[in-house]
């Protein structure tokens, strides 16, 4: 099937296989790697994207049902070298041990502060619900958003 | 001069994983790459009847088809530790199949392996594989499977066990001394099974060059060495300098990347056979079917305490399942990994752990994250928390009665326990005390009073562990069955300009060793850290190396990085002194320059260094280059130790535990970046949590794996976990050269009891002894209403 996407501000064309995931259509087709795969359920987040501006698991939407939308990815964060207000205080608080879970992380946090620019711990914690880490035990990535709410508010 | 060492530095390695440009193994695609998916197999326990591949091998862009008729299914993984029975027969030691050929024996096990152009069509190809099999009955259970007349894994023995085991004092003294004691705590329960599910599942690329007569195997290993070495010396034989194992970014191990894993060595031995690359990722199901899981134990205690209530004897049964086949370091886990540390941090003068290993119906345990101590742990903190409460004493005092006094293994000797091994250095009291501080225990007591007055279920647990990090020297793990040394490998690579290469057998995937490896090179040789480049992950630059795990890789790779700095500094002192025409004595060497004492007169690392490759005004006798790799083997294992406290609130009317603090003191040794130690803490502490409340791998009788998605398997999420408050004291380790102990595996050892000591605390009044893990509400409600 014939679809077009915008992906990080360019477009694309290409043939897809209606079976395709999201997610193995930005990792095999686009080369796009940052966005990982770390389950078949919807269960752990490694595939977080923005749709039209909201996250969603690109493990369980297929390519052909993003036809005409628009898609960012982790890769799409930054601005050049200068990495998103998120991107920074993961780093500045330890947010990240392994990093496979990042990318869906900061696509989440992007998401949780874009609803709610001042969250509590306790809404942290509820919007990273469907996001696993096994690496960090969540205390940094906690510290994390906090620290870029503040940022970003700033 | 800027130093390093003991700040909490950011990490170099968070630029690319941030920007999405990790490099795991399943982000790498080669020229004229396959793909490939298994067969696997329904049942736990079967008979193959046949297996038809033919449709399969005529479907769209199918490469190739195996299946245990082949020759692969001659080809087997081999295990990497012995344990001999008591009696002095050798362990059983069944072939671990690349395929299985005429028997399946577990759930998951792979029939066939499908190799095509797409991964899409190699599942679809999968699907064509007809295979038949005659069911069998299962067992799954340890205990159940020695049993007799229970269903045997392997036919060619009498029994499941694969070894048994002992340790500590004579059996009839301990029962002796339980039997004249003042009182004795007792326990029964499981330790049970738990996935590791690293979040990056399990993903291998063989590549096979005709030309060059050469492999590469990308894998997401945790040592890229050891799996070279097993997959060339013993699964296919075939000649270790050809072969170039690479494991670049690896998203998680907690233990389960150790192994060498069947399709490891199946996907390179394919690769020669199809004359191209293949890449197999696994799926969550298969990582749940596939990765080795841990725990494991059926637990039979007694501890014995006198009127005092100092304990004087322990007595301890366990059944502790192996799993199918034995994986690579599986003996180890139940026995030298376990039984050496009943000791715990108290001053028991009487221990006997006897240990019954049987293969089961499932996939083969092995070490996860703490691997053997984490049991132990559990086994005495929750017996001597239960005993507090039987005698009416305070948890926290009968500790304190208990404990080794501080010793610091320098000027004070090490602390030889019953079970073999010498701790190096221990403060149990100073770590127990800053705890309890934190926490605020007496006010939380009176705290817990009121609560209950009111009705709430409060409750307070403590912990205070010991665990053995950095297992070594290599002699006496291979007294002790290991079929590996244990020492690590420190290549520094001055290069020309002062810049330095450190090349390490450690391996990172997750820890952080680009960062806080080059915090302390950079202190040592006095230059900045961006003067240096931490590489590791690649058989083909880094000489050797033993890999991570067991939370060796400061205490071990550290040293041996050290080693080979040591000797940089007295070579290059030979080329100062030569340099600045003085006696190498009369020099001394800081801030990155050798200066001639009492003078100005100096020279620095860079020129130095560049001196060394450009040798035109060179002492005599030195050779060129400034260029030391060293092995490492330590003298002993190190042992970091700590407090954990958790307080918990019980829902009386669901009885759903909501964890409200958690406190851990830790000793780890010295620090070389406390953001990163504190990260390590944090991250442990909510696998403990997990198992603790959450997690559980469950088998139906029939071998059926009923947990096998993240659905069903429950997982700790950010909203079921408080902040953790962090503190540590520091007692240096005494015999390596950073004095550090390990940071990896504490949180998830020390804190699974505190939890649930928390948990029975909450419910002691209403006459709560014990409780069995994960303490799900529904565990906790029936608790409560019996
Ligand atoms: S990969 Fe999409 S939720 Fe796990
Ligand atoms: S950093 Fe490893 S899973 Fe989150």
């Amino acid at each position: 099937m014939q679809i077009s996407v915008t992906i990080n501000g360019k477009t694309y064309a290409h043939d897809v296989e209606p079976r395709i995931s999201l997610a193995q259509y930005l990792r095999e087709t686009l080369n796009l790697t940052g966005t990982h795969i770390g389950c078949d359920t919807s269960g752990c987040g490694s595939c977080t994207v923005h749709v039209d501006g909201a996250s969603a698991k690109a493990c369980t939407l297929l390519a052909v049902q993003v036809d005409g939308c628009e898609i960012k990815t982790i890769e799409g964060m930054a601005n050049g070298s200068e990495m998103h207000p998120i991107q920074e205080a993961f780093k500045e608080n330890h947010g990240l041990q392994c990093g496979f879970c990042t990318p869906g992380m900061v696509m989440t946090a992007a998401d949780i502060l874009k609803n709610n620019p001042n969250p509590s711990e306790e809404e942290i914690r509820h919007g990273l619900e469907g996001n696993f880490c096994r690496c960090t035990g969540y205390h940094n990535i906690v510290k994390s958003i906090q620290h870029a709410a503040e940022k970003m508010n700033a | 001069m800027e130093t390093f060492i003991g700040k909490p530095v950011k990490r170099r390695e968070d630029n690319r994983f941030l920007k999405g440009a990790g490099k795991y193994t399943d982000d790498i695609k080669l020229h004229g790459m396959t793909h490939s998916a298994f067969v696997r197999s329904p049942y736990a326990h079967a008979k193959i009847v046949s297996v038809d591949t033919s449709a399969a091998e005529k479907a769209e862009g199918v490469v190739a088809v195996y299946t245990g008729s082949d020759a692969c299914g001659t080809i087997g993984v081999p295990c990497g530790w012995q344990v001999d029975f008591k009696n002095g027969e050798t362990m059983r030691e069944p072939m671990h199949p690349l395929l299985a050929k005429d028997k399946i024996r577990h759930l998951g096990e792979a029939v066939a392996f499908v190799i095509a152009e797409t991964l899409e069509l190699a599942r679809d190809a999968a699907e064509l594989v007809d295979v038949k099999y005659e069911a069998l009955p299962a067992v799954t259970c340890p205990k159940k499977a020695m049993a007799s007349g229970a269903p045997k894994v392997h036919d060619e023995w009498e029994d499941n066990a694969a070894f048994d085991w002992c340790i500590g004092n004579d059996r009839a003294e301990v029962e002796a001394a339980l039997a004249n004691a003042h009182h004795v705590t007792e326990m029964t329960y499981k330790n049970h099974r738990l996935a590791p599910n690293a979040i990056e599942p399990r993903s291998y690329i063989a590549d096979y060059d005709v030309n060059a007569d050469k492999w590469t195997l990308y894998t997401s290993t945790q040592n890229p060495h050891l799996v070279r070495l097993l997959l060339c010396a013993f699964a296919l034989g075939i000649p270790e300098h050809k072969v170039r194992v690479v494991s670049y970014d690896v998203g998680g191990g907690f233990g389960s990347k150790i192994y060498h894993y069947t399709e490891e060595a199946l996907l390179t031995w394919a690769s020669k056979e199809i004359g191209r690359p293949i890449k197999w990722t696994s799926d969550r199901t298969e990582a749940f079917l596939t990765d080795a899981h841990g725990r494991d134990h059926i637990v039979h205690s007694k501890m014995g305490f006198d009127k005092d209530g100092k304990i004087v004897a322990h007595l301890t049964d366990e059944f502790c399942a192996m799993g199918a086949y034995l994986s690579t370091f599986a003996p180890a886990v139940p026995t030298y990994l376990h039984g050496t540390l009943f000791q715990g941090v108290y001053t028991t003068p009487l221990i006997h752990l006897n240990v019954v290993a049987p293969f089961t119906h499932t996939v083969p345990v092995d070490a996860y994250r703490g691997a053997g101590r984490p049991e132990a742990t559990y086994l005495l903190e929750r017996i001597i928390s239960k005993a507090a409460k039987e005698m009416d004493m305070d948890p926290a005092e009968l500790r304190f009665k208990n404990f080794i006094s501080p010793f610091n293994g320098t000027t004070e000797p090490g602390y030889q326990t019953q079970v073999a091994l010498q701790y190096d250095s221990g403060n149990y009291e100073g770590v127990l005390k800053r705890g309890l501080e934190m926490l605020g225990y007496e006010d939380f007591r009176k705290e817990q009073a009121e609560a209950r007055k009111n009705g709430k279920l409060l409750g307070v647990g403590i912990s205070t562990y010991i665990e053995g990090c950095g297992i070594a020297p290599s002699a006496v793990v291979g007294s002790l069955g290991a079929r590996a040394g244990l020492y690590e490998v420190g290549h520094v690579r001055v290069q020309p300009t002062g810049k330095v290469s450190v090349f390490t057998g450690a391996h990172s995937h997750g820890q952080g060793h680009e960062t806080v490896f080059a915090q302390f090179v950079a202190d040592k040789l006095g230059i900045p850290m961006d003067d240096i480049d931490i590489v590791h992950g690649d058989t083909d630059q880094v000489a050797f190396g033993m890999g991570t795990y067991g939370s060796r890789s400061l205490a071990v790779g550290g040293s041996a990085i050290i080693k080979s700095i040591e000797k940089v500094l007295e070579k290059g002192a030979k080329i100062a002194a030569h340099k600045l025409e003085a006696a190498e004595e009369d020099l001394e060497y800081a801030e990155g320059k050798w200066t001639v004492k009492g003078t100005d007169k100096s020279i620095s690392f860079g020129d130095v260094s560049l001196t060394a490759y450009v040798p035109h005004d060179y002492p005599e006798g030195v050779e060129p280059g400034l260029d030391f790799s060293s092995f490492y083997d330590p003298t002993n294992f190190t042992y970091p130790f700590g407090t954990h406290i958790a307080v918990v609130e019980v829902c009386s009317d669901t009885g759903k535990v909501e964890i409200k603090r958690f406190v851990a003191c830790d000793d780890v040794g010295n620090v070389m970046n406390p953001m990163i130690v504190d990260g390590q803490i944090h991250g442990g502490v909510v696998q403990g949590i997990g198992q603790a409340l959450l997690e559980e791998v469950v088998y139906d009788g029939e071998g059926q794996m009923v947990t096998g998605s993240y659905m069903d398997y429950a997982m700790p999420r950010a909203d079921d976990i408080p902040m953790i408050e962090t503190d540590r004291t520091t007692t240096p380790c005494p015999h390596n050269p950073l004095g550090v102990k390990g940071a990896g595996e504490a949180g998830a050892i020390g804190s699974t009891p505190a939890v649930v000591n928390a948990v029975v605390d909450a419910l002691s009044h209403l006459g709560v002894t014990d409780i069995q893990m994960p303490v799900t509400p529904k565990r906790v409600w029936k608790a409560m209403q019996s």
